[in-house]
Parts: structure tokens; sequence; C-alpha cells
């Protein structure tokens, strides 16, 4: 009976010891520590990378930044764990990091098994296809016979293969293990196709050594949606990370930058800016942030449109067009819950 | 038959030259490069080897390489482009560490250089002193200055750390700790009359060198946080730091044991017939023997310790390889990756070579007409 009692004892102790991870009040903690530890990847061009003065840049570490606008009104109140794609979620499980925005794909094992919530996607990406401009293909339909450079042990390998015999087509993959390795491969003729998804394209298309001899095809062929993650078991803080993430994206619905958030904020009569800005209505409240969240977020961050133009829109080396993150107004997928 | 060249008297011996083919340059090459069919094959390969190499390498790091300018548009894509490491130079060396904070570091490493000079150079006085301070104060001293947080010193966190000064902090770490402990750990393994220690020593060895130091990282970084409950949570750099430590601690160990035992017996009973303690005979007889046997061991071990400390990245810590991995992927900058690569092994072979040329010298220094 004893011994029974201690091990249910030690048990109870034990399942408290991890309950605490997933019941704490993110927010508080946060708030107690004075700044957010996000969770970001180890050096991807454009999403996160260090820039020469040795901060961290990029789209996905702009959400940290708004994160970090909305819950102290500062944005740079974030330090930054990079992480591998290994150690990525034990780290959020742990409570080493509060928030993960690590081009981290949403799929359903990920959202429910590994007891993790996405807040939303800040970029939605695909597989897609590089070839040579002067082989004179169009589409990715033309590439029966085609030798492929991929990456090793990815999904991109996968749905490579998925791709080529749903359309009935031979191909000779050429493996490699590391991004650059394939992208010499693909440099030097050994092959004829490069596959990777799309934003990687784009970077990779950097090192080639004529980089506008090469064109993205049209097709995409699988579906990488990326966005932030939160662990389960706080949904305040899930929410807070999801309206952040709306706040940007509607902001730039309602023509809101952080150039123009001032003026909007004292002079409009929209009642969808106002309570946009927190001068009309308990958003912020709700959140249990102040009211002012999203003035913040939208001033030191910026919207959605403006993080992407900065870091990988048209204007940046990487060159990567709206495409399927334009906003849902003009036909893309961006598109923001209303907050009222 | 008269011989037209012969103009001595016979018996007398002839001064002349030995044949041209014997000695010189020329009886060099034909005694090692050219002496038989398979050597001239061999020869020849492997000037064409080293035709085919070395002009187009020289001519990528020197000559076609573009040494000056700011941007990646200064940089032509025919020779390397030192720039870029140029541009990147503060993180690789340093890596987020803060500019205003920088004398912090480059005052210890002067401090830590002179003290390491103190120590080799020979013939100085007070190196007890030195090496007490070297020892004991300087990484104490070292902590504080490098994390801050008293002496009206600002506190910089861990995950700002990196480049070439993390690889330096984790290596000399791992090596001040792991020759202790290794050879503590070598006693304990030798101890006959003392069969719990023995088995805890041989438990340890045995469980260390077992497993990869990937492996031992990865639990550290990944698996440890997992049993702790929240709020408890040591920085990654320590945990990091604690499982080189160990690791090494297990190779150290059996390198040390093997000196032990080309100790000969004679060796023991002559300490312990004059009556030295335990301790004693060990620090006063057979360690300093054993030790200088496993020199080259001992430096072997530091060695594959310092390139090993590269595992770290994959836990998320950025030393002078992960530095320039990190660094490559900034989008104004990328396809220079490669300039990162060879300017890290350059340094690694420094550090490397700089190890093994102290040991061989070590040797030289301690040899007593052992060496064979």
């Amino acid at each position: 009976m004893k011994l029974v009692n201690k091990l249910a004892v030690s048990a109870a102790l034990v399942s408290l010891a991890f309950a605490s991870v997933t019941q704490a009040g993110t927010l508080d903690d946060i708030r107690a520590k004075g700044h957010l530890q996000c969770g970001v990847s180890q050096g991807l061009p454009g999403f996160s990378n260090p820039d020469q003065s040795g901060n961290w840049v990029g789209l996905d570490v702009d959400l940290c930044r708004a994160v970090a606008a909305a819950v102290f009104g500062n944005a740079n109140k974030v330090k930054y764990s990079p992480l591998s794609a290994k150690e990525r979620f034990t780290a959020l499980q742990s409570g080493e990091v509060d928030i993960l925005s690590r081009n981290t794909t949403w799929t359903l094992v990920r959202d429910t098994a590994l007891g993790l919530n996405f807040a939303g996607v800040n970029y939605y990406d695909g597989q897609g296809f590089m070839v040579r401009k002067d082989l004179g293909v169009t589409s990715a339909k033309q590439l029966a016979g085609a030798a492929v450079c991929v990456n090793i042990g990815t999904t991109t390998e996968l749905n490579m293969a998925d791709f080529f015999r749903a359309n009935n087509m031979n191909y000779k993959p050429v493996v490699f293990e590391k991004a650059d390795e394939v992208v010499a491969a693909y440099d030097s003729g050994r092959c004829d196709v490069y596959t990777t998804d799309r934003s990687g394209l784009a970077a990779q298309r950097l090192k080639l050594k004529d980089p506008n001899a090469h064109i993205v095809l049209p097709e995409t062929i699988s579906k990488e949606p990326l966005g932030p993650v939160v662990r389960h078991g706080d949904d305040q803080w899930f929410d807070i990370v999801k309206w952040t993430l709306y706040c940007m994206v509607e902001a730039e619905e309602y023509g809101l930058s952080s150039k123009n958030v001032d003026e909007m904020k004292s002079k409009t009569s929209n009642p969808q800016i106002k309570r946009h800005v927190g001068t009309e209505g308990d958003m912020g409240k709700s959140l249990g942030l102040p009211n002012d969240w999203c003035y913040n977020v939208v001033k030191q961050v910026g919207n959605y449109g403006e993080s992407y133009d900065k870091n990988v829109g048209p204007e940046t080396s990487l060159k990567l067009s709206r495409g399927v993150n334009a906003q849902w107004t003009d036909g893309g997928l961006q598109y923001a819950m209303p907050i009222r | 038959m008269a011989d037209a060249a012969q103009n001595h008297i016979v018996g007398e011996h002839p001064d002349l030259l030995p044949p041209k083919t014997e000695v010189g340059v020329w009886g060099w090459m034909y005694h090692n490069l050219f002496s038989s069919p398979l050597n001239n094959f061999l020869t020849f390969f492997g000037l064409f080897l080293i035709w085919v190499t070395i002009p187009p390498m020289i001519d990528w790091l020197f000559i076609d390489a573009d040494w000056v300018g700011e941007t990646r548009d200064d940089c032509g894509r025919e020779g390397a482009c030192w720039i870029y490491i140029g541009v990147w130079f503060k993180q690789l060396m340093y890596g987020r560490y803060p500019d205003e904070d920088l004398w912090r570091i480059n005052s210890m490493y002067i401090i830590g250089a002179i003290g390491l000079i103190w120590l080799v150079w020979p013939n100085l006085k007070y190196k007890g002193w030195i090496g007490v301070f070297m020892l004991f104060l300087f990484p104490v001293a070292c902590y504080f200055m490098f994390s801050g947080g008293s002496f009206g010193l600002e506190r910089i966190e861990t995950p700002l750390w990196g480049g070439l000064f993390l690889t330096l902090v984790i290596a000399v770490v791992g090596i001040v700790a792991s020759l202790p402990i290794g050879i503590v750990l070598a006693l304990g393994r030798q101890s006959k009359n003392m069969p719990v220690i023995r088995a805890i020593c041989v438990g340890f060895i045995e469980l260390w060198r077992g497993v990869p130091l990937i492996t031992v990282l990865f639990m550290a970084s990944v698996m440890f946080p997992l049993f702790l409950p929240e709020g408890m949570n040591f920085d990654k750099l320590i945990r990091a730091l604690v499982g080189v430590m160990l690791f090494s601690a297990a190779y150290m160990a059996e390198v040390v044991r093997g000196g032990l035992q080309a100790i000969p017996k004679g060796q023991y009973e002559a300490a312990d017939s004059l009556g030295l303690s335990y301790w004693k005979s060990m620090a006063l007889i057979v360690l300093p023997q054993a030790l200088k046997i496993v020199i080259p061991g001992i430096v072997n071990t530091f060695i594959g310790l310092f390139k090993d400390t590269t595992l770290v990245l994959i836990i998320g810590l950025f030393d002078f390889l992960g530095m320039a991995q990190a660094v490559a992927t900034n989008p104004d900058w990328l396809g220079f990756a490669v300039e990162g690569y060879v300017f890290v092994a350059f340094g690694f072979w420094v550090f490397c070579f700089g190890m093994s040329r102290y040991s061989q010298y070590l040797e030289e220094k301690l040899h007593t007409g052992h060496k064979r």
C-alpha cells in the first residue's frame, strides 16, 4: 500500500511538472521576464537571416517583432533562438521559446500529435521548378525524361516523385545532401531541372553564375503553408499570436502602413480603422493587451505588405512576387479575420 | 687492352667525381622519382595532378580574387571574393556580441595569450604562479568578463556569443577540463582494491565513449529540457559545455590509461619502497612519466575535440563554421559560401597546426632517452 502511495505521488508530481509547461500563462511569463523568446531558423534568406550589424531580419523575424510590439509596445523586446529543424519543436514544447516562427509547414500531425497550434500562415510556399531559359520549356508538363537535381530525404523529393508519376513522365533524379551541392550541380549542367520550394528557388538562383539565364516554371506542385507556431494549452497566447498576424494583414487591406498610421489614427472617421488602431472598441482588452496593440504593430513593424516587400519582395534581391500571398482582394490567399 | 679513358696508374685510387646519377639533385631524382617504370608513371601522374589543381587554385585564391570593395557588386565571379570575409569579419570572429563590448573579449584574448606564451616560453620566472593564475583565476575572470552581469558590466547572453570566439570557449573549456577529469578516471579504472570506484569509472568511460558526440549534444539540448520543470532552464551553452567536457574526459581517460600501463611495475614498487603515499607516488613518479609518453595521444584528443566543436551547430549555437553558414544566407550576399568555408578551414588549420607543433616541441624537450 505504501509503495502504491509513493508511486501515485511521484506520478502526480511528474504530471504536475509537465502540466506546468502547458498551463502556465505565457503572457504573464513574458511580461515578467521582459522579453519575447522567439525561435527562428539558423539562416534562411529573407525569412530569418543575420544582417551586417548582427541583428536578425526577415519575414519570420518581423512576426516576432510584431508580437513584441503588441505585448510590450516595443518591437525590439525580442530575443532570438536560432533552432535547427530537428530541435525546433522540442524547444517550443519545453518552453525554451515562446513562439516558433521558423518557416514551419502547417500539417495535421504537427498540429495535433506534436501538441502545437499553428496561429496562421505568413507565407504560402509551394514547390516549383527552375530550368535554363535556352531549354525552351514553358511548363513542368514538358519535363518528361529530364534529369532533376533535388535534396535527398526531403518532402521535396517525394512531391517530385508524385508529380512525375501522376503525369506519367519519366525522370532521372540527381540527389544531393546539401542545398549548395544541389545548386552547384545544377549550375554545372549535371541536370536540366532544379526543384525546391519557390522561395528557396529564388534564393538559390542568386548563387548561379548567370541568374538571368534561368526561369522558374509556373507550376506549383505542393502546398507548403508556413506560419508561426505556439504550444497547446494556452489559448490566450494562441489568440495573441493569431490576431497579431491578422492585424498586420488587415492593416494592409485597409491601407494602413507604418508611414500613415499616425495620421489615420488622429484623422479617420472610419470605424474599422478606429477599431484597428484602438481608438474605438475594446479589442486589446479582449486579448489581454493594451488597446493600442495593433497600432504599435503597424507603427513599429509595418503591415504585412511592407514586411513582405522589405524582406522578400520584388525590390529585394530575392525578387519574389506576391503571387498567392497577395491580399484576397487582389486574388491572393491572405485573408485576415475581421478585428471587431 | 688499354682503356682510353683510364689515365691513372693501376692500383692507385683515382680522384674521379662520382657519376652524376648517384649524387646531387640528379642522383636524388634518379633514385627517388625515376627508379622504376611504376615510379616514373607515379611521378608524372603526380606532376600532372599538381599542374591541374594548384595553378587554378592560386588563380582563384589570389590572382583573380577581389580584395577591395564593400558590396557584392565589387566582386567578379572569376575568383574568390574576400570582400565577403571582410564585410562579415566581425560576425565570423565574435558572432552577435555587441560591438561596444568587444573589448571584453579582446582584452581576455590578450591576457590569455600573454599567459600562454609565458608558460610555454623556456626559462621564464614565476611559471608556477602564472600557471595557477591561468588554471584557476583566468577562467573565472573570463566568465565574468564574457557574460557580464556584475562589476558594472552589461549582461550579454550566450545566444549572442558566436564565431571563432564561441569555438575557442567550447574547445578551451573542453580541453582544460578533460585532462584532470580524465586522469582521475584513468587512475580510478586502474585501482585494483577499490571495486566500487573502479566500476563507476569503467561505467562512466564506456558509457560516454560508446555514444557519438552528436548524440550527447542532442540529448543535452533537446531531451534534457523536457525532464526539467518549467522555469528551470539551464543555459544551452552550459548544457553543451558539460556534454563536451564529459565526452572528452572519457576519451582522455583511456589515453592516460595507456600511459599508465606503459610504466614498468618496478617504478610503482620503487615508489612504494620509498614510503610514498598513493597520491605522492602517482604525482611524483608515475604520472610524470605516463603523461610524457602519451603526449601524442593527448594532443590527438585535443585536436579532435577542437574540430568536433563544430557539431554544436546542430543545437543552434553558431560557432566559427556555423556563423560562416549563417551569414551565407544573407540575401545580399548569397553565393559566397565557398569563401566562407575556405576561410574557416584556414582558421581551424592554424589552431590545429599550432597545437601539433607545440606537442612536438614538448616531446623533444621532455625527451629523456625513452624515445626510439
